[in-house]
């Protein structure tokens, strides 16, 4: 892509290339570890889209939407129905929408977690803010292209 | 400190409806950010402005141990509002790019005109 | 009961189909429904006398709003007057607009009217009262304006709604204020409180706007202009409007509220007065009229007038002569404006002058006319008669001197205004008409002559009318148990003797009416100056203030509206931080700041004037990043570790947005000069300055106790979260969160959108 200030340095796309999953297992962290220390649904899909974002300098749109499997268009959908479902799970329980259900499951290697509604909304809210980001840009960029 | 930062909130506040007031309408985009900025600082200094303390609950514990912690609603609104506040940029900005490609002009006095 | 009204609703809904499933008898058929509700209201009767009934429905139940009714002796009579006229009056729309093509719309607008009066009167709640009381105002408008596409009737509608809905804005202040003082907005709960709600210092102003509700609907003067223009309505609507219905609710609301408002001098004083002016007022414009919906209409605002007094006096026979009256007119009054469509239909014409000698061509109608006059008069045998009597002893026993010299000389002209009506066109010589005069068919007879019969009776059986109806009536109006001991002889005394007086001087002026309207022209000169003018020149001065401020404050300049906002923000902010200036402390404390932070609040100030003086895009892009990760580190500093890290990605986030769009617009140019320039500086200086001082008296003022402390409270025990900013994200606040999720994914659709518009602009 045509960026004003397009870098074209090798050394910025091998450390891009490995920075950018190493971005996105930290985004993951963020998203849930959330609910104890800082991070959270926003922070998580404001590290990850800024890491595809980043990925745009070096390369380009059709790359950038490749890595991405899933259109941005959709992951708002998906966002907002996990949200949304997260809040109609308590309405089976007779309990009005969006009130939180905490379960606890024992996971190999990290022992006792807490799962909960509020952090399935928080996936929500991540989907969300990465498709909100990434719709933007990227139409931005192709219309660049155009 | 609250009286430093108001005053900081206050020229946030004068340079961005500086801004938003200009014709051009570059200007205005950045009075935007600007003003998005000021509003945001100043829920967070009307909240009580607290030094190491924040919100957050050490392990093990029910509840914060000295009592005293930032405000943690102030922050959660200011949170939504940051990234809510890029949302909305990101349309205005849009917006102002695709009125520039029809009416060629930054002048937002031309683009007036264009209504019919 | 709640049927009963939202019934009414129902039906109208479905009047227009049902019209068309019976045709030509969809008169009839219709009236069922009123007539249903007359007998359901008239079961209710024996019940009231020993109170009211409250009859309550949830509406609302989490919010502890409920549809609440009562029915007393009052609402219960209103009730039975608009349901039992109503039969009559749906009756007669059907045969009278038979080749309307339109019926069908104004059966649903009539029957929609009706429920929204019966809504009105059996409100318990002072807001569902007052919904009705819109309602009505706004059906009634539809009602008058139904021959749409006559210029006349439009603007008759509009004065009309424009009257009774200014007067209504009046009302709601007036019975939100009644109903903060008197602690409740239940009629029932606020009848008791009289004591409470005179002694308060906001009986003035209360009584003041609902005062002005109610004369603007009752057509009390100065407001008594718009009454007589309705005519422009058909005539089944000028019969119900004006007999027991819209003009009426003035009056209900009048005599409902007079155990909580009445009784004291300033009630009795404007109550009395307006009332007899009116009265006055009224049954001179009648007089002087030709037409017979405008004689009777001015007959009306004179009836109208005569209740206020007597509900402005207060004594116990004024509210049973009020009663008494209200009953008498309803009934003549419907009958009589029926009769005026039936001549209007059988002859086709609408001025008295024209008419003559009808009985012969009509004989069941003139005497059903004659009946109903006769009652109007009030004369021996007739209801109208036990309405006079005790109007005469009430004005005799307490009212001022020169009230009870309007109410005699208005009496006697009433008795000229009967004649008028009900001998002038039925005998005598036979006037040429625009048709052959024929009698009326009984769809349109039925109501005059079952009214008319009705006003005979009740005279004959005055103690069982006073039993049976107006005893509880009376009541629930003095708010007390009171018995109105109607009778049709009350033995010879001074207002027999009045009665007789003001009969013979009715008769004389009725052989002399074209000498008195030659000598009274001069009042065509004043009624010219009257209060309609007022109401004219005050529409035209709204129409151009509304153009001036149109033009004023839409220039299509953002930087305009932008000024105006902010001056009317500081204007305000200013005007409240002022009149508490004595009582505020600006909280300045410059101590225990140290250096970096000294330096970082510099550095913020400084990118923010430079972003402003930038010359070039990337300078101030520069500038704004600058900004955006100082605050970045001040949310740091000041235990805000979430913000921090969401201010430092969308700053970066927003700086590759500026740079992908923001390189494509031309670069700046100075647009403006530099006074406006320095205004525009000025301007934001002084919102700067207003948003800093605002802070400083906000860091110093606590009025309420954070809520915040649930939430940290909460966190870890109900949120299984240890950042309490996350769980409120997430669980306490979710909704909000899932609200502005929603916003973020509009805003990216949006923008989606309008690159996607762009690329099939390209493309084509």
């Amino acid at each position: 892509m045509n960026m004003p200030n397009q870098p074209d340095s090798l050394i910025l796309r091998v450390t891009g290339h490995f920075l950018l999953p190493l971005l996105i297992m930290f985004s993951l962290f963020l998203l849930l570890r959330g609910h104890n220390e800082p991070g959270g649904g926003f922070i998580g899909g404001l590290v990850a889209s800024a890491a595809i974002a980043l990925h745009l300098f070096f390369t380009d749109v059709q790359s950038a939407r490749r890595l991405i499997w899933l259109d941005p268009r959709d992951l708002l959908g998906w966002g907002l129905t996990i949200a949304i479902a997260s809040g109609v799970i308590a309405m089976f329980s007779g309990l009005p929408f969006l009130s939180a259900l905490w379960t606890e499951l024992s996971v190999p290697m990290f022992g006792m977690l807490k799962i909960g509604t509020p952090l399935m909304f928080d996936i929500g809210v991540y989907l969300v803010v990465i498709g909100t980001v990434l719709n933007i840009l990227l139409s931005l960029a192709e219309a660049e292209d155009a | 400190m609250s009286t430093l930062l108001a005053t900081a909130v206050g020229v946030l506040y004068a340079t961005a409806i500086y801004l938003i007031l200009r014709r051009s309408i570059v200007k205005l985009v950045i009075g935007l950010v600007l003003l998005s900025n000021a509003a945001n600082l100043l829920i967070f200094t009307s909240s009580g402005l607290t030094r190491y303390a924040p919100p957050l609950i050490p392990e093990g514990a029910d509840m914060v141990l000295n009592g005293v912690v930032a405000d943690p609603l102030a922050q959660a609104l200011i949170l939504t509002a940051i990234v809510i506040g890029f949302g909305v940029l990101a349309f205005a900005v849009v917006l102002i790019h695709r009125a520039y490609e029809v009416v060629k002009a930054d002048d937002m006095d031309q683009m007036k005109d264009t209504d019919t | 009961m709640l049927y009963a009204l939202l019934g009414g609703f129902g039906v109208a809904a479905l009047a227009p189909w049902l019209h068309q499933l019976f045709g030509r008898h969809s008169g009839w058929a219709l009236a069922v429904w009123p007539a249903t509700l007359f007998i359901y209201f008239a079961s209710m009767l024996s019940g009231v006398n020993d109170g009211p009934v409250l009859i309550r429905h949830d509406w609302i139940p989490s919010l502890g709003i409920q549809l609440s009714f009562m029915v007393d002796g009052l609402s219960l009579l209103f009730a039975l007057l608009i349901s039992g006229i109503g039969v009559f009056i749906v009756a007669y729309a059907g045969r009278y607009l038979e080749q309307h093509q339109d019926l069908g719309r104004f059966y649903a607008i009539l029957l929609a009217f009706m429920a929204s009066m019966l809504g009105l009167v059996l409100s318990d709640n002072l807001i569902s009262l007052f919904v009705f009381w819109e309602l009505t105002s706004i059906t009634s408008y539809l009602l008058i304006g139904f021959n749409h596409e006559d210029a006349a009737a439009r603007r008759s509608a509009l004065q009309g709604l424009f009257v009774t809905v200014g007067g209504g804005l009046a009302l709601m202040t007036g019975l939100i204020m009644l109903a903060m003082v008197g602690g409740s907005y239940e009629l029932s709960a606020l009848l008791s409180q009289g004591d409470v709600i005179r002694e308060h210092a906001w009986y003035a102003p209360i009584l003041a706007l609902i005062l002005l509700g109610a004369f603007t609907k009752s057509a009390q003067f100065p407001f008594h202009f718009w009454l007589p223009n309705a005519m422009a309505a058909p005539t089944p609507v000028s019969a119900y409007l004006h007999s027991a219905t819209m003009v009426k609710a003035g009056i209900y609301l009048l005599a409902r509220l007079n155990p909580a408002l009445g009784g004291t001098q300033l009630w009795l004083t404007v109550l009395g007065g307006v009332g007899a002016i009116t009265l006055f007022i009224g049954i001179w414009l009648a007089l002087r009229s030709t037409g017979i919906k405008k004689v009777l209409a001015y007959s009306t605002v004179m009836a109208l007038g005569t209740l206020t007094m007597l509900i402005g006096l207060g004594t116990d026979i004024a509210l049973s002569a009020a009663m008494a009256f209200l009953l008498a007119h309803s009934l003549y009054k419907g009958a009589l404006f029926m009769i005026a469509g039936i001549i209007d239909h059988g002859t086709g014409s609408k001025d008295l002058r024209d008419t003559g000698g009808l009985f012969r061509a009509m004989p069941i109608t003139a005497v059903t006319a004659s009946v109903a006059a006769l009652s109007l008069a009030g004369v021996l045998p007739m209801f109208g008669f036990v309405a006079k009597e005790l109007l005469f002893e009430s004005v005799l026993s307490s009212a001022a001197f020169w009230i009870t010299m309007l109410v005699i000389a208005g009496t006697a002209m009433t008795v000229a205004v009967a004649a008028l009506i009900g001998i002038l066109p039925w005998y005598g010589k036979n006037a040429a008409t625009k048709k052959t005069p024929h009698e009326a068919p009984p769809a349109l007879l039925a109501g005059p002559i079952v009214l008319a019969t009705l006003g005979l009776l009740f005279g004959l059986f005055a103690p069982l009318v006073d039993e049976r109806l107006l005893g509880a009536a009376v009541s629930a109006v003095a708010g007390s148990s009171v018995t109105p001991n109607l009778a049709l002889w009350h033995g010879i005394n001074v207002a027999l003797g009045l009665s007789a007086l003001t009969l013979a001087l009715g008769l004389c002026l009725y052989f002399w009416r074209d000498k008195f309207r030659h000598y009274t022209r001069f009042t065509d000169t004043l009624a010219k100056a009257g209060p309609e003018r007022g109401y004219d020149a005050s529409i035209s001065w709204l129409v151009k203030i509304s153009a001036w401020q149109t033009r004023f404050f839409q220039s299509g300049y953002l930087r305009y509206y932008l000024l105006i906002i902010l001056l009317t923000f500081m204007a305000l902010v200013w005007t409240v931080m002022l009149i508490h200036w004595p009582a505020l402390s600006m909280g300045i404390n410059l101590q225990g700041i140290q250096l970096h932070e000294y330096a970082l609040v510099f550095v913020l100030v400084a990118a923010a004037l430079a972003a402003a003086r930038s010359e070039s895009r990337l300078g101030a892009v520069a500038s704004l990043g600058a900004v955006g990760f100082t605050v970045a580190l001040l949310y740091v500093m000041f235990s805000a570790p979430d913000l921090g890290i969401t201010q430092v990605l969308v700053e970066t986030l927003t700086v590759i947005l500026l740079v992908l769009v923001l390189f494509r617009l031309p670069g700046f140019l100075r647009l403006t000069s530099t006074a406006l320039r320095l205004r525009d500086a000025m301007v934001a200086s002084a919102v700067g300055i207003t948003m800093t001082c605002l802070l400083l008296f906000a860091a110093d003022a606590r009025l309420y106790d954070s809520i915040s402390h649930w939430h940290v409270a909460q966190s870890v025990p109900g949120g299984y979260g240890r950042n309490i900013v996350n769980v409120i994200l997430v669980d306490f606040r979710a909704l909000d969160t899932l609200g502005e999720i929603f916003v973020l994914a509009l805003a990216a659709t949006g923008v989606l959108a309008m690159i996607r518009l762009r690329a099939e602009d390209k493309s084509r």
